[in-house]
């Protein structure tokens, strides 16, 4: 081959790579190693972690350890979805384009928003593009975001990095104390100047808010709502769409893909069809061919940055494709029928964990009134001591708060998946109150 | 070769539905299922009583009803009207389709990888700490820089986090630039994060040989002293050429108080051979999916880490890994002048670890092996298909390069054309109308994946196309013939969007009178 393009040595290819720039030592990396090197190696490292379903998990907070169906991976794991790229080529790529289509078909149907876009990184970059478009769209450019303080503290953190350099920092309201938006402070927080509110259905503490008030609080003002929703509680809760939010945003994680140590999940993002051209992302749409023949193309794409560039709605390329066929299988393997089933026994486990741990002495409500998945209690010692005692005795207890807020520090937030059985949840119950006394 | 036929025209009856393929949706029945839930003992409280008060959904979503077979088959059939790198080439310019190694998806689906939740006490995940850890040193290393955050999930999210990078950097000193340079060559990503960085993006345009124009960047730089927050650069550009004044570039805007930012897309092009922190550069960020092997999923996930020089280290989003003992590891989220975060938890984690299976099987010597093959493929397909076309930039390439199908107009042929048509031949075409500043651009990249015969039997597709555009020029004009469908209307998918299915029941809401 060297031959065939006139040269002699493989560094001739790196000629016109200037001298002082050549690097000619050797990268100080590990020596090359055989495959069975690397398996055993990775191995290795695989096996001084825990991973959550070895033990009896309440870990919430945004991921989840939902079942995952054997078909998602017998889906995902064909290379025509593993391996393929965006698709450019849309003649030869209907398979993911159409599987594109069926899931923004999908995010519609649980958000009640009419558009959906072709999925993003996450639940937090999706809230930040969210707060990006709602500033753009109501002709408040430097509009201020107001936000919950049910929002999950991680989303509001990002959303606060990546609009650094577009407007006022986002103004966050605390919660009313039991885990919910005060709508008193709410309204007293947005003005003429606020471009959007955002809301978390159930609230990061697992309550559940009402969206109606919030909608109208933000309508009154001029500004949009933003609901980020845990899209399974969707399986019964009032849609946001429903309840007049112009955007819903979240984590998908938790449809048929795996907890990953916090990632890849995907990001869905939905809204009304008014914002359609502003909708960061890729975005499938339905078309024919010139004999009429039905097929599914990259559409919209004059919001794009490989054609807007710098008027573009938003820098994203890709999105999280094979995150989100994995969400249409998960969805499609639930149905119609199983999807407020399985919303259902989350709900009632949780209710019956949070029953149960309300009964240990010294354990105290915090939040407030129904939940769906996951709730919050104040304990009468450290959070993270009985996370690190109970770690000891097989269980992952549930998230330590003083994480993101240390007057929380008493506070935990537990969640259940529908496997979790009444044995499991008694038996915790029991460790709980052991170590409490 | 395939023998190629014309597909015969169908006929289709005004308002019919139309034919072909239906979705699963349409495929759904009253009654049918897949799905199955765990028995948990917990009391079956009814849904009043959990949620009195609250407001439910007034309808289930219409999500399919569909048993697991018809399910799986339904997916089977959709992935046959697919190509990934597994069906053959893929030398899509720009995005580095090289072939993802089987083991990888294996380490990744180990229950220690996969299964660990983002909030498990630090002591239950100290193998992933130290992945995580060891990863980010070996992507300092190949950058020539000093510290890593694995937190971007993509390329031009990695854009954004360095531009954010900049900004901290900036305001730190209390200079407040808000120009970011940008070569006329550059991926669209790069002024849509600059914009979303809050900065302002200043096109340089490129000269007679392909590469930034040094004078015009003196010159502009001089004009606005003080304002230069940073220039950004692919090198390779994304002509394939090497950008040969690096150095004097990276100096004019060093002296000017700017940073510079490598957009890492085309490293497959240096690895081992040359490193942007001694060109120069002060932030990179690597696409793992191009360079490092991770699978492109049909779109994504990807990952796209960002590498930085020591005196960007304070401002790198939080938690920032800190080694504490031998193979102990914290999360450091005590960071006072940190950006803050960019996406929740610590990155698309499930790909990093691709990633680094990736660099541990090749180590220094693969890693340079993959960027010579990657040269050498790249400069051998453009030795058998130079002839066909108009090269704008006569320089040597590295691991991609740009011709022009200009000559084709002739023939009332377009790029575009091209493309299509070669589909028709079985390859994946290569990127079209990029880099702007090449009329009619074919962006080929077969990158190290493929073996002499393939890319013989690509360029033998290229000539055949060509010759077809001087003899048959319709041929290629209404190419595909032999895909699942012809040319997909995208005009009308764009004037009249039809986002997601339509429901039987929508159209009867729709049709009732209000």
């Amino acid at each position: 081959m060297l031959a065939a393009v006139g040269i002699s040595s493989l560094d001739d290819l790196f000629e016109t790579i200037p001298a002082e720039v050549r690097f000619d030592g050797r990268l100080d990396l590990p020596e090359p190693a055989a495959e069975a090197d690397v398996w055993r190696e990775l191995s290795g490292l695989a096996a001084r972690n825990r991973p959550a379903d070895e033990l009896v998990s309440f870990l919430g907070g945004g991921i989840y350890d939902t079942f995952v169906p054997a078909v998602v991976d017998a889906v995902t794991s064909r290379s025509e979805f593993l391996t393929s790229y965006t698709p450019y080529q849309a003649e030869r790529s209907q398979g993911v384009l159409q599987a594109i289509f069926e899931y923004q078909t999908a995010i519609c149907e649980l958000t009640g928003l009419d558009v959906s876009n072709a999925s993003m990184y996450d639940g937090a970059t999706a809230l930040a593009e969210a707060a990006i478009l709602a500033a753009a769209h109501g002709g408040r450019p430097g509009g201020r975001i107001v936000v919950s303080g049910g929002v999950h503290p991680e989303y509001v953190q990002v959303l606060a990095t990546e609009t650094h350099g577009l407007g006022p920092a986002p103004v966050v309201i605390a919660d009313d104390g039991g885990g919910l938006t005060s709508a008193a402070a709410l309204r007293a927080a947005v003005d003429a100047q606020t471009a959007a509110v955002v809301i978390s259905q159930p609230s990061f503490f697992g309550g559940i808010e009402d969206l109606a008030a919030a909608a109208r609080i933000a309508h009154d003002a001029g500004a949009l709502l933003i609901v980020v929703a845990d899209p399974l509680a969707l399986g019964i809760l009032a849609s946001p769409g429903q309840e007049g939010a112009d955007i819903a945003v979240g984590e998908g994680q938790s449809l048929g893909n795996y907890q990953n140590f916090g990632g890849p999940g995907f990001g869905f993002f939905a809204a009304r069809k008014e914002l359609t051209r502003r909708l960061p992302g890729r975005i499938v749409g339905e078309t024919v061919d010139g004999e009429g023949r039905r097929g599914f193309v990259l559409t919209l794409q004059t919001r794009e940055q490989h054609i807007r560039r710098e008027r573009a709605t938003s820098n994203i390329c890709s999105n999280h494709a094979l995150n989100a066929l994995a969400a249409l299988v998960y969805l499609s393997w639930l149905g119609k029928d199983g999807l407020p089933a399985l919303a259902l026994q989350l709900a009632r486990s949780a209710a019956y964990l949070r029953e149960r741990l309300l009964g240990v002495p010294g354990v105290e409500p915090y939040t407030r009134g129904p939940v769906f998945r996951e709730f919050a209690v104040t304990l009468p010692v450290a959070a993270g001591d009985l996370v690190a005692a109970l770690a000891q005795r097989g269980y992952l207890a549930g998230l330590d708060l003083g994480r993101f807020w240390p007057e929380r520090g008493n506070t935990l937030l537990l969640a259940v998946s529908e496997s979790r059985t009444r044995a499991e949840i008694d038996a915790f119950v029991e460790e709980v109150s052991a170590h409490l006394d | 070769m395939r023998t190629l036929t014309e597909t015969p025209r169908r006929a289709t009856k005004p308002g019919a539905p139309p034919p072909g393929i239906r979705t699963i949706y349409e495929k759904s029945r009253p009654g049918r299922r897949a799905y199955s839930l765990p028995q948990t003992g917990v009391p079956e409280v009814s849904l009043d009583e959990l949620f009195p008060g609250v407001a439910r959904r007034r309808r289930p979503a219409r999500l399919p009803q569909i048993a697991e077979v018809d399910l799986v088959r339904h997916f089977t059939e959709l992935s046959g009207r697919d190509y990934g790198v597994e069906t053959g080439i893929y030398p899509l310019g720009s995005c580095t389709m090289k072939y993802n190694p089987k083991v990888n998806e294996l380490v990744a689906a180990l229950p220690g990888v996969r299964g660990l939740h983002p909030y498990e006490p630090e002591e239950l995940v100290q193998g992933a700490l130290e992945l995580m850890d060891t990863l980010s040193r070996w992507l300092a290393e190949i950058a020539g820089l000093a510290r890593t955050t694995l937190q971007p999930a993509a390329g031009a999210h990695g854009e954004l986090t360095g531009l954010l990078l900049v900004r901290a950097y900036h305001e730190d000193r209390g200079a407040e630039p808000h120009i970011a340079l940008i070569p006329d060559t550059a991926h669209g990503t790069n002024p849509a994060s600059v914009v979303m960085a809050g900065y302002e993006p200043a096109t340089m345009p490129s000269d007679a040989r392909g590469g930034i124009d040094v004078a015009a960047v003196r010159r502009f730089v001089n004009e606005h002293a003080g304002d230069i927050a940073c220039l950004m650069l692919t090198n390779p550009n994304t002509l394939g050429l090497f950008e040969t004044d690096i150095v004097e570039v990276a100096r004019i805007v060093h002296e000017a108080g700017g940073l510079l930012y490598y957009d890492g897309a085309n490293s497959n092009a240096v690895l081992g051979r040359s490193r942007p922190g001694d060109m120069g550069f002060d932030i990179v960020h690597f696409n793992t999916h191009k360079t490092f092997s991770t699978p492109h999923g049909g779109g994504g996930p990807g990952a796209g880490p960002v590498v930085v020089r020591d005196i960007l280290e304070p401002y790198l989003p939080v938690p920032v890994l800190k080694k504490t003992a031998a193979h102990q590891y914290t999360l450091d989220y005590d960071r006072p002048r940190s950006i803050g975060k960019v996406r929740s938890f610590y990155g698309n984690f499930g790909v990093l670890v691709r990633a680094y299976a990736y660099i541990r099987a090749l180590g220094a010597e693969g890693l340079r092996e993959v960027s010579d093959a990657a040269v050498l493929n790249a400069t051998y397909v453009m030795a058998g298909v130079r002839d066909l076309f108009d090269v704008p930039y006569e320089r040597p390439v590295m691991h991609e390069f740009v011709v022009s199908a200009e000559p084709l107009r002739a023939h009332g042929v377009r790029a575009l054309d091209v493309a299509k048509r070669l589909l028709d031949y079985g390859v994946h075409p290569p990127t079209t109308y990029f880099p702007l500043i090449v009329k009619e651009a074919l962006m080929i990249e077969p990158t190290e994946t493929e073996s002499r015969d393939d890319l013989d039997a690509f360029v033998a597709a290229v000539r055949a196309v060509v010759g077809e555009a001087r003899s048959d020029p319709e041929l290629l004009r209404t190419a595909p013939h032999t895909m699942p469908v012809g040319r997909l209307d995208e005009v009308a998918a764009a004037r009249n969007p039809v986002l997601s299915q339509r429901f039987p029941d929508d159209e009867v809401a729709a049709a009732r009178p209000t």
